[in-house]
């Protein structure tokens, strides 16, 4: 199932945030050796996780970690502002209507809709906070995944090569694509609203004011 | 309309006038009240409203902070969120949410959280009596001018606390200003996409960079702003 978590409530989800962050190390320090720090206990986090970012994640059947990644507002501190300007043209993106999403991790042997779940998920939330684009930093390879999964990015810039290759590129939340990502993510319209609204609450209908007792 | 309100913000020069700016929104946006509330990355808090005194001291005294869903649900956070979506069913908040409706804040709100750099962080709320169907029809259509107000009086108030003695310029990357100047000069997205040899795509967050750095409405009102501050040569 997919949830929507900010930093600050991960200590409700114990497992599902200790594998998170473990998996996380797993991807971009062992396995494309990315320059990031990892602690003692072999989690990988950085500044941004400190800046109460928002998660999406997809939690599977043991209540572990399947994949995930994370959200920023451009208007405050992003990684791509930064750190990754020399990708951008020099331009810093920066709109209420913008959101940054890095750390697009998938758990060791994740099932392939775990993918198509995660790019429904952050379609969910820009549709839902009217914004109009992602901006993203990720492993330069994805791209034909993201592509084949039916909601490709546009490429700003690309460092590095093989697997030390990082890109930053645009998504652009566009309703018409949410039906592919559903069907390629096996899951129902219904249970997608059902999931988002578990997470930021179900627009309930307002009470009659209350008369004073 | 929104248009002519962001002119006048842009002409604040003091925190009072910030206030009075604050006050006019309510007219502006034609809700009940407007509040605007930040606090800095030292602590530092600032606030703008339209409540009554008596309902504010009474927030005070109470410290209702610790129990009002609308500061649960956004401090530190960044989704903009009606008040339908909180949970006011637990006593101690139902009773809350009575009295701030007995004190005419209205049965109905949207909350817009702010982050801006540094860790700073602002509330900007709307709120006003309504019918289920008629709030959602007033933030359906209203929606973006929240967002987009609700950040350009932020960062007036960034402004205002960085000091006035500065003097206040936009400084454009080369792209930026290279995608505004094409625009001004009359090139549909695609054609200036085209020239610039980028995907319309990342023209158009390029423009929409620009345009709210210039604290604009819309691309017509940045190019319009720009050109008036000498930022494009055409």
């Amino acid at each position: 199932m997919l949830r929507y978590i900010y930093a600050d409530d991960l200590h409700r989800f114990p497992r599902l945030a200790r594998s998170m962050f473990v998996d996380r190390a797993k991807q971009f320090h062992d396995r494309l050796r990315w320059d990031v720090t990892l602690r003692d206990d072999g989690t990988e986090r950085d500044d941004y996780d400190d800046a109460n970012p928002l998660y999406v994640i997809w939690e599977d059947t043991t209540g572990g970690h399947g994949g995930s990644m994370r959200f920023l507002p451009t208007t405050g501190d992003t990684m791509v502002n930064d750190h990754f300007l020399h990708l951008t043209d020099g331009v810093e993106i920066k709109s209420p209507f913008i959101w940054e999403c890095t750390r697009f991790c998938l758990a060791p042997g994740a099932p392939a809709q775990v993918s198509a779940a995660l790019m429904l998920g952050g379609m969910e939330l820009g549709l839902n906070n009217h914004l109009s684009h992602s901006v993203g930093v990720f492993d330069a390879r994805m791209v034909r995944i993201y592509a084949r999964l039916g909601w490709g990015p546009t490429i700003l810039g690309t460092a590095g090569q093989g697997r030390d290759a990082t890109s930053v590129g645009l998504w652009a939340f566009e309703p018409e694509l949410r039906p592919r990502l559903l069907s390629r993510a096996g899951i129902t319209d219904e249970m997608s609203r059902h999931w988002y609204d578990r997470s930021f609450g179900a627009l309930t209908p307002t009470a009659k004011p209350a008369l004073s007792a | 309309m929104l248009e002519s309100y962001i002119e006048q913000l842009q002409r604040v020069e003091t925190l009072g006038e910030l206030n009075d700016q604050v006050v006019a929104l309510r007219d502006t946006l034609d809700v009940e009240h407007v509040v605007y509330h930040s606090v800095n990355s030292t602590g530092e808090q600032y606030a703008a409203l339209t409540y009554s005194p008596e309902w504010v001291q009474r927030y005070l005294d109470e410290d209702y902070t610790r129990i009002d869903p609308v500061v649960q649900a956004c401090y530190r956070r960044f989704h903009p969120i009606d008040w339908k979506r909180l949970d006011w069913t637990n006593k101690n908040v139902r009773n809350f949410h009575g009295e701030a409706i007995d004190s005419g804040i209205g049965n109905q709100g949207f909350s817009v959280p702010i982050r801006g750099p540094s860790g700073q962080f602002a509330l900007f709320t709307v709120s006003g009596n309504a019918s289920d169907d008629k709030w959602a029809s007033y933030t359906q259509e209203h929606v973006r001018d929240l967002l987009l107000v609700s950040h350009f009086v932020n960062q007036k108030a960034l402004e205002l606390e960085r000091g006035t003695d500065q003097v206040q310029t936009v400084s454009l990357s080369p792209r930026e200003t290279d995608a505004l100047t094409m625009l001004a000069m009359s090139y549909n997205r695609a054609q200036a996409a085209d020239s610039l040899s980028i995907s319309e795509h990342t023209l158009r967050v390029y423009i929409e960079s620009a345009r709210f750095k210039l604290t604009a409405m819309n691309t017509t009102h940045a190019v319009a702003r720009a050109l008036s501050q000498g930022l494009l040569i055409i």
